[in-house]
C-alpha cells in the first residue's frame, strides 16, 4: 500500500516537476511547482514526519509561492510580451546545466542505494522528538542556521532602506522645502513601477 | 476495524453537513444582525421570520446564468473557487467537536482526526486557501480582479506572520499541537482538575489571534480584497451564479472554523463550567459540551458580523502597518514574556 503511494506520488512529483520547465505560461509553472511541492510533503507524511510535511507546505506552497504568483502576476508575464532570450543565452544555459547534470550523475553514481533503517524509532519525525534532537544533539547547528537567517533578514531590510533614503534625497535635491510631500509622491511612483 | 470505518466516515459526513448548514445560515444570521444594527427588519418574507432565505438564495444562485468571460484563462477562472471551497472545507477534519461517546463499550471521539500536528495542519490549509482567490481574480483577466488578488495575497501572507507568532506562546504554555489534547486541558471542574480557559494566561495572544483572524477571513474592517467601493467587486468582481457563491460560501465556512479554532485554542472548546460537579453521565456530559461548544462559535460569528457592522474598512497602508509594525513585534515580545514568566514560575 505505501510502496504503491510512494510510486504515485513519485510519479506526480516528477511529472509536475517536468511541467514546471515545459510550461510556456509562468503561472502554470508556478502552479505545477506547488503541486511537486505538495507531492513531496506527501513524501515526507509516507515518511512518518508530520511536522516536517506540515512546515513545508505551509513556506514553501504557502508562503514562498504566493510571493512568486504575486509578482509574476504583478510582472504579468505572457507568451506575447516575454521577450526572446539570444541563441548565445540559450547555448550557455545548455551547457551550464549539462555540466551541473554531469557532476550530479558523477556525484552519485559510486552511492549505495539500499533500504535506510530507520531504527526502532521511527516517530523520529514528530514534533517533540524533532526539537529534542534539535535542541540538545544539533543545538549548535540550528543556531548557527537562525543566525544566518537572521543575517538574511537584516540584509534585505537594509537593502529596502537604501531605497527609501535615496529616494528621499533625490526628493530633497529636486524641491527643497516641499520634500515631504515629493517624497511621498516619489515612493508611490516607485511602488508602483515594482 | 469496520465499525470504525463507519464511524469516521458518517463523522466526515456530519461535519461536512453541519458546515455547510451553518454557512448557509450565517448568510441570514449576517442580514439579520445588520438589519438589527441598522434599525430594520431584514429577511422576512420567505417562511417565518425569513428562515426560509438562504434556501432561497441557494437557488437563485444556481439558476443564474453562468458567465465565464471570453478573455479569461477558462480552467483556472473554475479551479478557482473549487480550491476555495475545498481549502475552508477541509479545516474542520481537526476540531475536536466534543470529548468522547461511550457506547457499549467501545469509544467514539467527536473529532475526525486527531492528528498531532492539529494546529499546523489549520495553518497550512488556511494558506493554501489564498491560491483560490489569487488564482481566480489573475485569470479573470480583469483589473479590479488582479488588485483584488494581490490585496488578498499580500494581506494574507502578512497575517499568517503574526498569527503563527500569537500562536506560539500558547503552544509553550500547553505543550502540544494537538487540538484534542489542547481543549482537553482546559476542562475540569471545582477541586484537584480546576483549569481555567487559556484566554486567562493569554488575553494579548487572543486579541491578536482573533486581529489575524479577520484579516484571514478577509472580513470587515479587513476586507480589502473586495472593498466594494473601491474594486468593484474585489478578486470576484466578474464571477457570476454559483461560482460567487462558492466564494461567498468559502468565507462564512471560513467564519465558522476559526470561531472554532477559538473556541477550541482559548475559550475551553468543548468544556463548560463545573461539568465535572454536576454527577451528569460522561455521554450527557459529552453532548452538552458539544452544545456549549456550538454556544461558543455562535458567539464568535455573531462578533465577526458584529464587528462587521460597526467598524469601517481601514486603508491599506494601515492594514499593513498594524500586520508588521504592531501585531508582529507585540506577539514576539507576548512569546519571549511568556518563556519568562514559565521559568520564574517553574
Amino acid at each position: 500500500m505505501t510502496l504503491y503511494a510512494f510510486y504515485f506520488l513519485s510519479f506526480l512529483a516528477v511529472l509536475s516537476a517536468l511541467m514546471v520547465v515545459f510550461s510556456r505560461n509562468p503561472i502554470y509553472s508556478v502552479l505545477y511547482l506547488v503541486i511537486t511541492f505538495f507531492c513531496v510533503a506527501c513524501h515526507y507524511l509516507l515518511l512518518n514526519a508530520q511536522f516536517l510535511a506540515a512546515v513545508h507546505i505551509i513556506v514553501y506552497a504557502g508562503a514562498i509561492m504566493v510571493l512568486f504568483l504575486y509578482v509574476i502576476m504583478l510582472l504579468n508575464l505572457n507568451q506575447e510580451t516575454e521577450s526572446q532570450k539570444s541563441n548565445i543565452l540559450k547555448f550557455a544555459a545548455v551547457i551550464s546545466s549539462g555540466l551541473l547534470m554531469v557532476v550530479i550523475i558523477g556525484a552519485l553514481r559510486g552511492v549505495e542505494t539500499g533500504v535506510i533503517e530507520l531504527g526502532s524509532n521511527s516517530k523520529i519525525g514528530l514534533v517533540k522528538n524533532l526539537g529534542n534532537l534539535l535542541f540538545n544533539e544539533f543545538l549548535l547547528p540550528f543556531e548557527i542556521v537562525s543566525l544566518l537567517l537572521l543575517t538574511a533578514m537584516v540584509g534585505a531590510v537594509m537593502l529596502g532602506k537604501n531605497h527609501m533614503r535615496r529616494a528621499q534625497q533625490i526628493a530633497k535635491n529636486r524641491n527643497g522645502k516641499f520634500a515631504d510631500s515629493a517624497t511621498n509622491n516619489i515612493k508611490v511612483k516607485e511602488l508602483t513601477n515594482e | 476495524m469496520s465499525t470504525f470505518l463507519i464511524y469516521k466516515l458518517a463523522l466526515v459526513l456530519a461535519v461536512f453537513g453541519i458546515t455547510l448548514l451553518v454557512a448557509m445560515y450565517s448568510t441570514y444570521l449576517e442580514r439579520k444582525v445588520a438589519a438589527f444594527m441598522q434599525d430594520r427588519v431584514g429577511p422576512d418574507r420567505a417562511g417565518p421570520f425569513g428562515i426560509l432565505q438562504p434556501l432561497a438564495d441557494g437557488v437563485k444562485m444556481f439558476m443564474k446564468e453562468e458567465i465565464i468571460p471570453n478573455v479569461s484563462n477558462k480552467f483556472l477562472f473554475i479551479v478557482g473557487p473549487c480550491i476555495a471551497m475545498i481549502t475552508a472545507i477541509m479545516a474542520g477534519v481537526v476540531i475536536p467537536w466534543g470529548n468522547t461517546i461511550t457506547i457499549g463499550g467501545e469509544t467514539y471521539t467527536l473529532q475526525i482526526a486527531d492528528i498531532n500536528i492539529g494546529i499546523l495542519y489549520v495553518f497550512g490549509v488556511v494558506s493554501i486557501g489564498v491560491y483560490g482567490i489569487m488564482i481566480g481574480g489573475w485569470a479573470s483577466n480583469n483589473k479590479y480582479s488582479l488588485l483584488g488578488a494581490i490585496r488578498a495575497s499580500a494581506q494574507m501572507i502578512s497575517y499568517e506572520l503574526a498569527m503563527g507568532l500569537s500562536i506560539i506562546a500558547l503552544i509553550m504554555l500547553t505543550g502540544t499541537l494537538s487540538l484534542r489534547e489542547i481543549a482537553l486541558m482546559q476542562g475540569g471542574g471545582v477541586g484537584s482538575d480546576w483549569n481555567m480557559w487559556n484566554v486567562v494566561y493569554q488575553p494579548v495572544g487572543f486579541l491578536m489571534f482573533i486581529i489575524c483572524a479577520f484579516a484571514e477571513c478577509n472580513r470587515m474592517p479587513f476586507d480589502l480584497p473586495e472593498s466594494e467601493t473601491e474594486l468593484v467587486g474585489g478578486y470576484h468582481t466578474e464571477y457570476s451564479s454559483m461560482k460567487l457563491g462558492f466564494y461567498l460560501f468559502a468565507e462564512y465556512i471560513n467564519m465558522f472554523t476559526s470561531s472554532a479554532l477559538m473556541a477550541t485554542l482559548y475559550f475551553g472548546g468543548f468544556n463548560f463550567p463545573f461539568q465535572n460537579d454536576l454527577g451528569l453521565d460522561p455521554n450527557l456530559v459529552t453532548i452538552l459540551g458539544t452544545v456549549a461548544f456550538f454556544l461558543k462559535i455562535g458567539f464568535f460569528i455573531f462578533f465577526f458580523m458584529w464587528v462587521r457592522w460597526t467598524l469601517p474598512r481601514f486603508r491599506y497602508d494601515q492594514l499593513m502597518n498594524l500586520g508588521w509594525k504592531i501585531l508582529i513585534p507585540l506577539a514576539i515580545a507576548n512569546v519571549a514574556i511568556t518563556g519568562l514568566v514559565k521559568i520564574l514560575v517553574k
